[in-house]
């Protein structure tokens, strides 16, 4: 039986969110698999129009209704299990949104889900993280029923463009519930890269000792086009917010280069980053275990250091 | 009466270096503290806030799992919860399977406000609260970093990736909770010994109605990729020299 997989788009109204594309290479793993991109929104033409161009997708369905200016969760569930009949998988991104909204989706299905997906073995083997990625977990569904999967973006390279996909529109009737009501959202706006997609990032700790000590860090990172993430120790002190958090309760990344600085490598820290390709640790304990995973430690003192590198890059 | 219904899932503590067992069947966890799920500590910490303020009368605690359990739903009565429910089942419980227990107590129990962690670390699922939502057609704002109650709504800022959101929910409704909600309090001595005469009550999966059926099939488990150690370099110069040879700046 070949496999239907349909992937729930994350985006702005606007622009898709490179997590799609990430979760459309996870699909193409599976060979002859089918893949279906939805997009929700209120008016789906130029997300649908990105979505068509993604390498390797075969259809992209809209689902266009006033009630979606917002990504609520309660409200989007029931529209995409209004289509959700032919899938035999449906995805989404290990984001905030795709993890809030899968679920709700599979409790609707009563479906199981494979949450982080890091990699598919075929249709009905899954690999995952599990104990902050102290262990990697296979598992296995039944192919006589769905499954709802969150795919691990840090896993997955961003399917190229160069797709062609046809755009159906879906015309949904369902109830929509009105009990979930959008307030605001209030996001920092930066001309840094996404810490999500960037390249390189460097990221700090309860060291850096003030929202002010992390200008330091801002500095190198605009010197290099870094994007700069944080620890939970800084982000509980207020010196960095929120959407900075690396590690297991916060971002999971896979840039090229990640600089820790002042971090000591606690478990659930290190399980953001595992997938780094060079990382760099910066800390003045040569006994901290951030340099066990470190490909480069330099053990010094990061106010130091820090301004140190970016005279050198001048 | 106003009560907030709180889940607890008794997983390795967050301190331990979890280690596969050398026949891949599972994680080691003979002789391995354990304790509540931290999210939940959060969840609980939250109720009792709530109940403290005079917006709730009761917090309840509710674990589905097997007989050790009670220990953590005794540390959650020590930490203020006013009674607990145990649902006994053994075996992996799937977030589906908690999710139809706790909808059970939730339609005894008629709380106007249930909240859960935002995952368990052990499994790290990220489901049940979701779920649980979904099944009983209630809102869900997962994620909570503050939580305030006005009248029959609620005002939930959620740590989502772009940064804060801010949702109105009717209640009832499923809360799940992000670590920067609150701080939970320290167990006193004393009030370990008032929880052991607060009630507990025993129920099972069979007597709720619900079927502990396991849909995931866990194949295998094994140590992740171990990342090679790197080298130490002596100053900043070095370290940048090093980095421009590998294209990396
Ligand atoms: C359920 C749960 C989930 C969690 N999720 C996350 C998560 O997602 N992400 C996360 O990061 N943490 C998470 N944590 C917290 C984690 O356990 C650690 O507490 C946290 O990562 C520590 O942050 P830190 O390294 O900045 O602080 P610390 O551990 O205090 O380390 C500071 C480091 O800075 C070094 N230092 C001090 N001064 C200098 C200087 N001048 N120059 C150079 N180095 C210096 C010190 O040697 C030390 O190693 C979680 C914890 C729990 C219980
Ligand atoms: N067996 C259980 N008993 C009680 N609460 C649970 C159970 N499983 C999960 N939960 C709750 O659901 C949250 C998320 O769990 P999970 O979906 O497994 O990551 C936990 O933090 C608990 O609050």
């Amino acid at each position: 039986m070949s496999s239907k997989i349909l992937i729930v788009a994350e985006h702005d109204g606007a622009k898709l969110n490179p997590s799609t594309a990430r979760c459309v290479s996870c699909a193409r793993t599976l060979s002859g698999a089918e893949v279906t991109i939805v997009v929700c929104a209120v008016d789906a033409g130029a997300v649908a129009a990105q979505a068509a161009q993604l390498a390797g997708v075969n259809r992209v369905v809209t689902i266009e209704n006033a009630a979606n200016a917002h990504a609520l969760a309660a409200v989007l569930a029931p529209q995409i299990v209004a289509i959700a009949a032919p899938y035999t998988h449906l995805f989404g991104p290990s984001t905030t949104f795709g993890k809030d909204l899968m679920a709700r989706i599979a409790g609707l299905l009563q479906a199981p889900q494979v949450s982080d997906i890091m990699a598919i073995e075929s249709a009905t083997r899954f690999r995952r993280p599990i104990f902050a990625g102290n262990a990697i977990l296979t598992v296995e569904t039944s192919a006589d029923e769905k499954m709802v999967g969150t795919v691990r973006a840090a896993s997955f390279e961003v399917t190229g463009a160069g797709g062609s996909a046809p755009i159906e529109k879906a015309n949904v009737q369902v109830q929509l519930p009105t009990h979930t009501r959008f307030v605001s959202v209030s996001a920092a706006k930066t001309d840094r890269p996404d810490l999500m997609t960037a390249a390189r990032v460097i990221s700090g700790g309860r060291a850096l000792g003030s929202a002010e000590g992390f200008k330091i860090l801002y500095s190198l990172a605009d010197k290099i086009g870094a994007a700069v993430g944080a620890s939970r120790a800084a982000v509980d002190a207020g010196y960095a917010p929120n959407e900075m958090q690396v590690g297991q309760t916060g971002k999971i990344i896979a840039p090229e280069l990640y600089m820790a600085v002042g971090i000591s490598g606690a478990i659930q820290h290190l399980t953001g980053i595992k997938d780094a390709r060079t990382i760099v640790a910066i800390n003045k304990d040569g006994e901290a275990p951030i340099f066990e995973v470190a490909d480069f430690g330099l053990v010094g003192d990061l106010f130091q250091v820090i301004p140190e590198i970016e005279r050198l890059l001048s | 009466m106003k009560r907030i219904l709180v889940g607890i899932k008794r997983v390795v503590d967050y301190n331990v270096r979890i280690r596969v067992k050398p026949d891949n069947s599972g994680v080691i966890t003979d002789g391995v503290k354990m304790s509540i799920n931290p999210f939940d500590e959060i969840a609980l910490e939250e109720a009792l806030r709530i109940k403290e303020r005079g917006a709730a009368e009761e917090v309840i605690v509710a674990t589905v799992g097997p007989a050790d359990c009670q220990s953590q739903l005794r540390t959650a009565l020590a930490m203020g919860a006013d009674r607990a429910l145990h649902v006994q089942a053994d075996g992996v419980i799937e977030p589906l399977v908690a999710a139809r227990a706790l909808l059970k107590l939730v339609e005894r129990e008629q709380p106007l406000l249930v909240i859960l962690g935002k995952q368990a670390i052990d499994d790290d699922n990220g489901q049940t609260g979701q779920v649980l939502a979904a099944l009983w057609n209630r809102p869900q704002a997962t994620y909570a970093s503050k939580l305030e109650l006005t009248g029959n709504s609620a005002r939930v800022t959620r740590e989502v990736d772009a940064g804060l959101e801010t949702l109105e929910v009717e209640l009832p409704a499923v809360i799940t909770t992000d670590l920067r909600l609150n701080e939970p309090r320290y167990v006193k001595l004393p009030d370990i010994m008032k929880a052991k005469k607060k009630p507990l009550e025993t129920l099972t999966l069979s007597a709720l109605g619900v079927e502990p059926r396991q849909q995931l099939k866990l194949v295998r488990f094994e140590p992740p990729p171990q990342r090679q150690k790197g080298i130490r370099v002596k100053d900043a110069a070095e370290l940048v020299e090093a980095l421009k040879k590998k294209g990396l700046l």
